[in-house]
């Protein structure tokens, strides 16, 4: 390893390590433009000069490997001249229009001008324009402040890999763009807006509503997806202004998807801000304790074996386990967590991302079985994105057919080839037996149908075939839709022998055999099959749940509670409230606590940390925040053959899929520009 | 460079012709595997030789036979001023602007031009035959002022010189490149003014050798 000086301090590091990451190393800043340590180096900013012993010249320090015995100098005149210099360059076309630039406050060049760049310029003739692109409806441009750092170009050819942008033309000429007209298809593109270190892409919802320093930032994890990528929310007064991503290496890298960043403007539209409870077929204005009689008076007599219970996609794990002691109390058997009906109820090891999502890069062979990752976890795909773009990865995907932005062997769409590969009669088979570390990923796609858990127990086959779970390793990978839902499966939202699931409890209340269900922010369930049966719908959006709901109990969202969500992985992660429930809305398990002392059951916690502890009682892992412990393998899943019916994706339009998303203006502006026929225009499009 | 607000020009396909098709080919097959893209500015020379300019069709269509995005192809294309980007006169005739040429009267070449084809700068004649450009330094220098048409340099140019060039094209000849003074590449003018003696290799040097 080179051992080198950098402002007469000492350091090792690692064999082709730029000087700027010795630096880094020492704690030593070096300003940069175009440098970003997860995209490749380009070299075109000029802003990371550096002093190098014997060197003529001061030397770009991104682009310059260190080698044995260098000697470096970052604070030299010379280098105080060349930064100044290099500054000065940039800012010859760059207008100076800070105070109207949404990026003031937070921008890279308004800094480095300020800390190396000259209090004047000196030049004096006309600045060039450029010509303002349509990047759709997330990404606002005004190219004449682009100093041309191609990060954005860098970051969408090579991490979104949809390679739309590009930087066209010559010298003055040079332009950032698509060269001809087109919005950028990526579900990531949103994270151009936090590479670019200038104003020239801004975020084009959040335009003009906001400095960087009237904000509030709390840190958070999003619920958006099941990734659980970690996030800070930005608000001012009790208004959340724009969902930005921070680091988890572990989880989301730096990247977040567009839905999880822009679906925030939902948190102010279609809002639940009280109860309201059905008189006479109508919903009206009512009060927590008018909501909380209406319901007990509805439950008296009623047995437990008639009352049903569905925890929906964005529940935290706090209010279904104090729903799930409720139900306890009220003796019914018919809890279910799962409301896209996936088939999931086994041992842990069945239903999590075993290998975790930073296990992706590990890996070395890969089998998508009926899932779209690209839709479903936009963040995910990016890290398989990732590792095949490092080579020696071959994937093969049974399921939809899709451009996932990586290439892969489509093997199709029948689910019979699971079984061929799983008694290896397919080639696939033996690519996935010579790898070192195979990997596969089962989405909801194979799992919510009647069949999944025989596609489940094929997956299990495939993966102990071809020696995917070994001592250090397990690729044995469940991709879920929602945040909530292995919270669920951890707390035991499965209905037991005696108990009914999703389907069995709309068919009880379709027949009438359940009298009375409660909606856990469920909106995706078949709201017309729940009959005559008396609907409590808590949650935070007025969708289909609230719509059909005889009583409303307004909850928070995500960003209005300190809450405990499961990702994939079985990650356990904690979001922070940002801002306060709107109007008489409450944290949701206060709302089932309060209700459970109404209906006469007292239960044994008062305040979040009790409630948490009750939850690690009830599972263990809800104990170890942000672990994601490798679970003990065990048999799972059923033998047997699968339907013929193809495997596809649950996702259809990937800017709508929640309570939130559908709330949102910006995701249907998205889905009119990006999702195409996928959702029909109605008359309430704006 | 983004495109201008009017493509209409464009045309909706592009294609090699066969013979333009094996060149291509045997271009790509130069470059080992997993390298074929370097083989882009040659097969946007040849679609430029085929058509008079580069076409986002052919732009495409060398993206598609390259296995990459259509924007690297854009990207190279619009980064070297050799390629036309808007269809051109047969005759694309590029006069040098820069110092020593308008040291040596390239001024009086582009008046010349303008008056001799009716049109100015960066416009092409009606009848689609004439284009004129004016561009940066051509690296020819010691035979200022210089038009660059085709595959060739016309050198050492004046106002008369011009003329009987471009009165040349219209008659449908293709005049001698070079010098129009009938200088010798770029030999000194008057013939050469050093190394007018033979000199002995010097014995050290000899020996060494």
């Amino acid at each position: 390893m080179p051992k080198l000086t950098i402002d007469g301090r000492e350091v090792e590091v690692e064999a082709g390590t730029s000087i700027l990451q010795a630096a880094e190393v020492l704690g030593i800043e070096i300003p940069r433009f175009c440098y970003h340590e997860r995209l490749a180096v380009a070299g075109n900013c000029r802003m990371c000069m550096v002093e190098v012993a014997n060197s003529p010249k001061p030397v770009a320090s991104c682009a310059m490997p260190v080698s044995e015995g260098m000697v470096v100098r970052t604070d030299t005149p010379v280098v105080a001249k060349a930064r100044r210099g290099a500054l000065e360059f940039l800012l010859i076309n760059h207008p100076l229009d800070c105070p109207i630039c949404d990026q003031g406050g937070e921008c890279d060049l308004q800094d480095e001008t300020m800390a190396y760049g000259c209090d004047r310029g000196r030049y004096g003739e006309g600045k060039r324009a450029v010509k303002e692109k349509d990047f759709g409806p997330l990404v606002k441009t005004t190219m004449t402040r682009c100093i041309h750092c191609t990060r954005c170009v860098r970051f969408i050819k090579e991490i979104a890999g949809v390679p739309e942008l590009g930087a066209t033309g010559r010298g003055e000429n040079m332009e950032v763009g698509t060269y001809v007209e087109k919005v950028l298809s990526s579900e990531l593109s949103g994270n151009i807006i936090d590479l670019c270190p200038v104003g020239a892409l801004t975020s084009k919802p959040y335009a003009f509503t906001a400095r960087s320093w009237e904000l509030k930032k709390t840190e958070s994890i999003d619920v958006l997806d099941a990734v659980g990528a970690a996030i800070r929310i930005d608000s001012r007064g009790n208004q959340v202004m724009r969902v930005l991503p921070r680091v988890n290496d572990d989880v989301n890298e730096e990247w977040l998807s567009d839905k999880s960043r822009f679906a925030c403007d939902a948190l102010t539209r279609q809002r639940l801000d009280r109860p309201y409870v059905r008189r006479d077929g109508k919903l009206v204005e009512a009060s927590w304790a008018d909501a909380f009689a209406a319901i007990a008076r509805r439950l008296q007599g009623v047995p437990g074996t008639r009352i049903a219970g569905i925890a929906g996609d964005l529940a935290d794990a706090e209010s279904m386990v104090v729903l799930k002691d409720l139900f306890g109390r009220l003796g019914s058997p018919h809890l279910d967590g799962r409301q896209d009906g996936a088939r999931l109820s086994g041992p842990r090891c069945s239903y999590v991302f075993n290998s975790g999502i930073a296990g992706i890069e590990d890996a070395d062979a890969l089998l998508l079985i009926g899932t779209n990752p690209r839709k479903e976890a936009p963040v995910l795909n990016a890290r398989i994105r990732k590792r095949w773009r490092r080579g020696g990865f071959p994937i093969a995907a049974v399921g939809p057919e899709a451009d996932l932005t990586y290439r892969y062997d489509h093997l199709g769409d029948d689910p019979a080839l699971l079984t061929a590969i799983a008694e290896g009669r397919h080639p696939f088979a033996e690519v996935l037996k010579t790898a070192r570390k195979p990997m596969l990923v089962i989405g909801q796609g194979a799992l919510a149908r009647s069949d999944g858990a025989i596609l489940l127990g094929l997956a299990r086959r495939i993966a102990e075939a071809t020696g995917m779970v070994t001592a250090d390793w397990n690729g044995f990978n469940v991709l879920h839709l929602a945040a909530a839902r292995v919270a669920a499966l951890d707390l035991g939202l499965v209905p037991g022998a005696d108990g009914r699931d999703v389907a069995g409890i709309l068919e009880g209340a379709a027949g009438g055999a359940i009298e009375v269900v409660y909606l856990l922010g469920a909106d995706e369930i078949d709201m017309s099959r729940l009959g005559n049966a008396f609907v409590i719908y808590q949650g935070h959006h007025g969708d289909a749940g609230a719509h059909r709901a005889d009583v409303i109990l307004p909850g928070a969202a995500y960003t209005e509670k300190s809450a405990t969500y499961v990702n994939t992985e079985g990650r356990v992660q904690h979001t922070q409230m940002a801002v306060f429930p709107p109007g008489e809305a409450r944290e949701d398990w206060k709302i089932l606590r309060a209700l459970a002392e109404a209906l006469g059951h007292r239960p044994a916690y008062d305040t979040l940390a009790e409630v948490r502890k009750r939850l690690a009682e009830v599972s263990p892992v809800f104990g170890r925040v942000q672990a994601q412990l490798p679970p003990v393998w065990v048999p799972f899943g059923e033998e047997g053959a699968p339907d013929a019916a193809r495997l596809s994706s649950p996702v259809d339009n990937f800017y709508m899929t929640d309570p939130i998303s559908r709330a949102s203006r910006t995701m249907a502006a998205c889905t009119a520009a990006f999702a195409g026929d996928a959702q029909e225009r109605t008359g309430t499009h704006g | 460079m983004s495109q201008s607000q009017d493509q209409s020009f464009q045309p909706d396909s592009f294609a090699f012709t066969a013979d333009n098709l094996d060149k291509a080919k045997a271009l790509i097959a130069k470059h080992p595997a997993g390298r074929q893209r370097s083989a882009m500015l040659p097969l946007l020379d040849l679609a430029q030789r085929q058509e008079g300019w580069v076409s986002l069709a052919a732009m495409n269509a060398v993206a598609a036979m390259l296995e990459v995005a259509p924007i690297e192809v854009y990207e190279v294309a619009t980064f070297y001023s050799m390629f036309q980007l808007k269809p051109t006169g047969r005759y694309h005739l590029q006069v040098c602007t820069n110092l020593p040429c308008m040291l040596r009267g390239s001024a009086d070449i582009v008046a010349t031009c303008e008056t001799e084809l009716g049109i100015g700068i960066g416009q092409t004649t009606a009848d689609g035959m004439f284009t004129l450009s004016e561009v940066e330094c051509l690296g020819a220098c010691v035979n200022a002022p210089v038009i660059w048409v085709g595959d060739d340099y016309y050198e050492d140019l004046d106002v008369e010189s011009t003329k009987e060039l471009i009165r040349a094209f219209k008659r449908g000849e293709t005049p001698t490149p070079g010098s129009s003074r009938g200088r010798q590449g770029s030999a000194p003018e008057g013939g050469p003014t050093t190394l007018l003696t033979p000199v002995a290799p010097s014995p050290r040097t000899a020996g060494e050798a």
